[in-house]
C-alpha cells in the first residue's frame, strides 16, 4: 500500500516538469498544478504563479483578460491543458466527442501558441481520452513553419505515466509509468501511436521531505481555493 | 459598428425591475461565476419567463447560464466554456447542448475580450495572435484571417470582430447617487458596460457623495455614463460570491450540480431557490439548502 496519494505523486511529477520556470499560470479548475506550484514555492524556489481563480489575492484586477495579455507578450512560461481528448500528434480537444459535449475551449487556442511551454494533464489514461485523432481541434499540437507560435507542448502527464513531447518528430515518447503500472498496460490503454524506450523508468514516488510539504503548508494554501479536492485528497489536513 | 449612447442612469426599484429592462431575445454579456454575478436578476429573468436570450460568456459561463438555460431563458450560448468549476460540468448546458436544443457558439478567452476591446475603441476587429489550426475557425465566419500587413513575411493573423452585447449585466459592491458603480478589482466589467449598448447593474449598497471624487475608489468605478439601470439587491450575488463581503456558497453549487443532473431534480432546485424566493416571499435567497 503506498503512502502517497495519486494526486500528491501528480503534483510531485508536475513540480519536476515545472524546473527552472519563472512565471506558471494555472487556470480553471485545476487543483494538482496549483498543488505543483505551491510545493515548489514550500521548497523556496522563487517561482512567480498566477492562480487565476485565486479567491482571496488574485494577482489580476483585470480578470482573465490580463492573462492572455501576459500570456501575448511572453510573460508566461508554463501553463497547463487539459482535455476531454488528447490525440498522438498533441492537439487537444475540449468541446466534443462523438454526441457528447463538454465544456468549451477555454483560452487553449491562445494559451497553447503563445505559453512558452505547455503541460498537458489528463488524469484519466484510457483509450476514450487519448485517442488517435481528436473528433474537434480546440487547440493545434503543432503549427506551419509560416504561423507565428512561441511555444508548445512540453509533456503529457496522465493518472498512470508521463510522456515527453518530441516537436521534431511530432509524437510523444514514454518518459516513464506510475508505480503500479507496466508498459503495457500503457501500450494498451493508449489510443495513439507513441515511442518508448526499451526499458521505461518508473516515474519518481513522492519523497517524505515532498510528503511533509504538501500534507502541511502546501494543503493549507491550496483549500481556500480548492475546498472540495482539498478535502478529498488531505481530509483531515486542510482545516484552513 | 452602431453608434452608443451616452446613458444616463436609471434607478429602479429591485432586481425583477431589472429584469424587465431585459427584453426577450436580447444579446446579453454575462461574466464568469467568480466575477460579480447579478444572480438575483438571473433568478428574476426565470421568474418574468425571459425567453430566447442571447447570452455572452465574458469569456466563460457557468452556474447562471446553467440555470437559465434549465429555465428555458435561452436561445443561444456563445462562450469560451460553460462549467460549474469544481463543482463539475453545467448540467442543463450539457443536456441542451447535446439534444440540439440550444445553439452553441464556441468561442476562445482572448477572442471574447478582444472583440469587446474592439467595441470598446469603436474600430471593427482586434488582431489577435494564435487561435489558426483550430477547429474554432470553421464555427465562426466572424473570425477572419489575414496577411499582417506591417510584414514582409508571410504572417497570418486572426481577427475578432467587434462584439457589440446589446445588454450588459452585473451586480457591483456600491453605487452612488450620481450612478456610478464600485467594482473594484473586476475591471474586465468594465470592459462589457465600455462595449455594450446598455449595461444594467445591481448593487449591495447605496454609498453617500460621488465616488468618482475620492481617489481610492475611483480606479474601481465604472463611470455612470456606461450605465443605463441600476437597484439595490443587497447579497445579490448569491450563491456566487461578492469579493471580501461573502464567498461563493460551494456546498450549495455541488448540491445544485448534483440535483440538476435530472430534469426533475433541476425543476424542485427552481421550486425551491427560484420560485418561492420571490420578491415578498419569506423563504430568503441567503437560506441554503445545502
Amino acid at each position: 500500500m503506498a503512502s502517497w496519494a495519486r494526486e500528491e505523486l501528480l503534483a510531485c511529477s508536475i513540480a519536476r516538469l515545472i524546473g527552472d520556470a519563472a512565471h506558471v499560470a494555472v487556470g480553471a479548475a485545476s487543483p494538482i498544478p496549483a498543488t505543483a506550484c505551491a510545493l515548489l514555492r514550500a521548497q523556496g524556489r522563487p517561482l512567480r504563479v498566477s492562480l487565476l481563480h485565486k479567491r482571496a489575492g488574485n494577482p489580476f484586477t483585470e480578470g482573465s483578460r490580463e492573462l492572455f495579455d501576459l500570456a501575448g507578450q511572453g510573460r508566461i512560461d508554463v501553463f497547463f491543458l487539459g482535455g476531454a481528448q488528447i490525440d498522438g500528434a498533441a492537439n487537444v480537444n475540449l468541446v466534443q466527442a462523438g454526441a457528447h459535449r463538454f465544456a468549451g475551449s477555454f483560452g487553449s487556442a491562445f494559451m497553447y501558441f503563445t505559453a512558452r511551454r505547455t503541460i498537458l494533464f489528463r488524469e484519466e489514461h484510457s483509450p476514450r481520452v487519448l485517442v488517435p485523432k481528436v473528433d474537434f481541434i480546440s487547440a493545434p499540437g503543432s503549427s506551419p513553419p509560416q504561423v507565428w507560435r512561441r511555444g508548445g507542448a512540453q509533456a503529457l502527464l496522465t493518472g498512470k505515466a508521463l510522456f515527453a513531447w518530441q516537436p521534431q518528430g511530432k509524437r510523444f515518447r514514454l518518459a516513464s509509468v506510475h508505480p503500479g503500472n507496466r508498459p503495457a498496460e500503457i501500450r494498451e490503454l493508449t489510443g495513439f501511436d507513441y515511442d518508448a524506450p526499451e526499458s521505461v523508468p518508473l516515474t519518481p514516488a513522492p519523497s517524505s521531505e515532498e510528503i511533509r510539504l504538501l500534507r502541511g503548508p502546501v494543503a493549507r494554501e491550496i483549500a481556500p481555493d480548492y475546498p472540495d479536492f482539498a478535502r478529498r485528497v488531505w481530509a483531515s489536513g486542510a482545516a484552513a | 459598428m452602431h453608434d452608443l449612447p451616452a446613458n444616463s442612469p436609471q434607478f429602479l426599484a429591485d432586481a425583477e425591475a431589472i429584469a424587465a429592462q431585459i427584453p426577450d431575445g436580447a444579446y446579453l454579456a454575462l461574466p464568469p461565476d467568480y466575477s460579480l454575478v447579478a444572480m438575483a436578476v438571473v433568478r428574476a429573468l426565470v421568474r418574468r419567463r425571459a425567453r430566447a436570450l442571447r447570452l455572452l460568456g465574458v469569456p466563460v459561463l457557468g452556474f447562471c447560464a446553467d440555470l437559465l438555460i434549465g429555465a428555458g431563458c435561452v436561445a443561444s450560448v456563445e462562450s469560451s466554456a460553460v462549467s460549474l468549476g469544481e463543482a463539475g460540468a453545467a448540467p442543463r448546458f450539457t443536456e441542451a447542448a447535446e439534444s440540439g436544443a440550444l445553439r452553441v457558439i464556441d468561442a476562445t478567452c482572448p477572442m471574447v475580450h478582444s472583440g469587446l476591446q474592439a467595441s470598446e475603441k469603436g474600430v471593427p476587429f482586434m488582431p489577435l495572435r494564435g487561435v489558426l489550426g483550430s477547429d474554432l475557425m470553421a464555427r465562426r465566419a466572424d473570425w477572419k484571417v489575414i496577411q499582417n500587413p506591417l510584414s514582409t513575411q508571410p504572417d497570418p493573423i486572426v481577427l475578432a470582430s467587434a462584439i457589440e452585447p446589446e445588454v450588459a449585466l452585473f451586480h457591483a459592491r456600491w453605487a452612488d447617487r450620481c450612478g456610478n458603480v464600485w467594482i473594484g478589482r473586476r475591471r474586465e466589467l468594465a470592459t462589457i458596460a465600455h462595449a455594450a449598448r446598455r449595461t444594467c447593474v445591481t448593487y449591495e449598497a447605496l454609498r453617500e457623495g460621488d465616488m468618482l471624487e475620492d481617489e481610492l475608489l475611483a480606479p474601481g468605478v465604472l463611470a455612470s455614463v456606461y450605465v443605463s439601470a441600476l437597484a439595490p439587491a443587497a447579497r445579490g450575488a448569491w450563491p456566487l460570491g461578492m469579493a471580501d463581503l461573502y464567498a461563493i456558497d460551494d456546498a450549495h453549487l455541488m448540491q445544485y450540480a448534483k440535483d440538476a443532473r435530472t430534469r426533475e431534480g433541476f425543476e424542485r432546485y427552481l421550486n425551491d431557490f427560484v420560485w418561492q424566493a420571490g420578491p415578498g416571499k419569506s423563504s430568503s435567497p441567503a437560506a441554503s439548502r445545502a
